[in-house]
């Protein structure tokens, strides 16, 4: 068995992962689809919430990975600064934009909820208020690579910036919760039982929280290759200037 | 190090160093406001706080970005990175610095624009001491900021961006602090929360500015 910094090499990389991608793919595709239309038509509608309570199956999974989308940059910026690996770098920059898509969906999703449930798009609850400002972390992070033309400057200040702003994100979120007690409910998921939702809601939404894990991997395997390629494509560009 | 605050300061200071500058944002704002919200003396006493550390939060960003471009520009920043003086230590002094010019004067003009808002009489120490708490950590968070974006051409609005979020948890518990010491409660926790983070930033930030630092300057 070989160590896991094999995968370093942007050509072995690029292997194996065209190898996984297209298992990776079809297994996001098929467990959205299973854990969606079981989720939409085949569970039945909650005694209080009526059907609203079916965008759970997108709401959840989309919160999840948008806070798993941060972690993952946060891993690969160490790694990044640890070890100097070009790829976890660009795998960073490839997951960013994946996650402000999570963070996204996941507020919108809420808002839509909110109306009917709570009778308003917006409150200023905990979970609201830190899931926004995850998205104006993401937001800087995503324009601090954009604005940096050296490509590693741009890869030490980022990843420098995603470990100072997992403390404040982490900060924040404790903070929010001391300054508003909110309006969400409780986790629907949590690894002991009593607080799950009832079992006819929990195994679809399994199944949907699967689909957007593979779904993610899946991308940034795709984001991380692209930009690999792009880059090496810029060097072939600057040494054919060179040979001229 | 001394001398590095002195001329800092110095510079900050003499014509066209932007000293007084914040102060007067700082102003301008605390006048607009009104205007927006309307004069009623009940609301404005109920938002003073939050204007006043809104407006501080806003002024003491104005400044951030002369921290490090100028002498970015003009190579000092070259030669103090070659200086026996460690990054971790310029990083602090310019911050103290930059603290010293802006957030200070702010805190002292605070009460006096408390005026202008109506804040209630019990409001103004508690004002005071969240501001004198809370803005050394917005200067070191501010410091770091502008020692990202130190070599971007066009650097100031994704400054705020990328410092903005980072205000947050000061704000929270500032004026958290002193709205609490409006309504008479207990101010102990976000206080030594306040001072927490204030404490936190001045220890732990210098080193990643001054790791950012060097790797702009390369």
């Amino acid at each position: 068995m070989s160590s896991i910094w094999v995968y370093a090499n942007p050509k072995k990389f690029i292997d194996t992962t065209d190898r996984f991608l297209p298992w990776v793919s079809v297994l996001a595709v098929v467990c959205l689809v299973i854990g969606l239309i079981w989720g939409f038509f085949f569970t039945p509608d909650d005694y209080r919430q009526g059907s609203t309570v079916k965008i759970i199956y997108l709401h959840v999974p989309s919160a999840l990975m948008a806070i798993n989308a941060w972690l993952m940059m946060l891993v690969a910026s160490l790694i990044w600064i640890v070890r100097r690996h070009h790829v976890s770098a660009l795998a960073a920059r490839a997951a960013a934009p994946v996650g402000v898509v999570m963070t996204l969906i996941a507020l919108a999703t809420g808002a839509i909820w909110g109306q009917p449930m709570w009778g308003t798009w917006w409150a200023w609850d905990p979970r609201l208020t830190s899931f926004l400002i995850l998205f104006l972390f993401y937001l800087g992070y995503i324009a601090l690579w954009e604005a940096i033309e050296d490509d590693d400057t741009a890869a030490d200040l980022t990843s420098i910036l995603c470990l100072v702003g997992s403390v404040f994100a982490l900060l924040s979120r404790y903070a929010v919760n001391f300054w508003n007690q909110g309006l969400h409910q409780g986790a629907s998921l949590s690894l002991d039982k009593e607080e799950n939702v009832a079992d006819v809601f929990y195994h679809p939404l399994l199944f949907s929280i699967a689909g957007f894990v593979f779904l993610f991997i899946a991308l940034v395997f795709l984001r991380t290759q692209t930009e690999i390629r792009a880059r090496r494509m810029r060097a072939l560009i600057v040494r054919d200037r060179m040979k001229d | 190090m001394i001398a590095l605050l002195m001329r800092d300061i110095r510079l900050a200071t003499r014509a066209g160093g932007g000293f007084g500058l914040g102060l007067a944002f700082f102003l301008i704002v605390v006048v607009l406001v009104p205007f927006g919200v309307g004069p009623q003396t009940d609301l404005l006493a109920r938002i003073a706080v939050g204007i006043l550390w809104i407006g501080a939060l806003l002024a003491c960003l104005l400044s951030l970005d002369r921290i490090f471009a100028l002498d970015f520009e003009d190579g000092s920043l070259d030669l103090l990175a070659t200086a026996p003086v460690p990054m971790e230590a310029v990083a602090v002094i310019k911050a103290l610095a930059h603290w010293l010019t802006t957030g200070l004067p702010l805190v002292l003009a605070a009460p006096l624009l408390g005026v202008l808002l109506s804040l209630p009489a019990d409001g103004y120490l508690p004002v005071v001491i969240s501001l004198l708490l809370g803005t050394p950590a917005l200067s070191m968070i501010g410091a770091f900021g502008a020692a990202l974006t130190v070599g971007l051409r066009r650097g100031g609005l994704l400054l705020s961006l990328l410092v903005l979020p980072l205000y947050v948890p000061t704000l929270i518990f500032g004026a958290e602090m002193a709205r609490r010491g409006i309504d008479g409660l207990d101010t102990t926790t976000p206080m030594l929360m306040l001072a927490g983070i204030t404490c936190g930033t001045i220890a732990l930030l210098p080193f990643a500015a001054a790791a950012v630092l060097r790797v702009n300057l390369r």
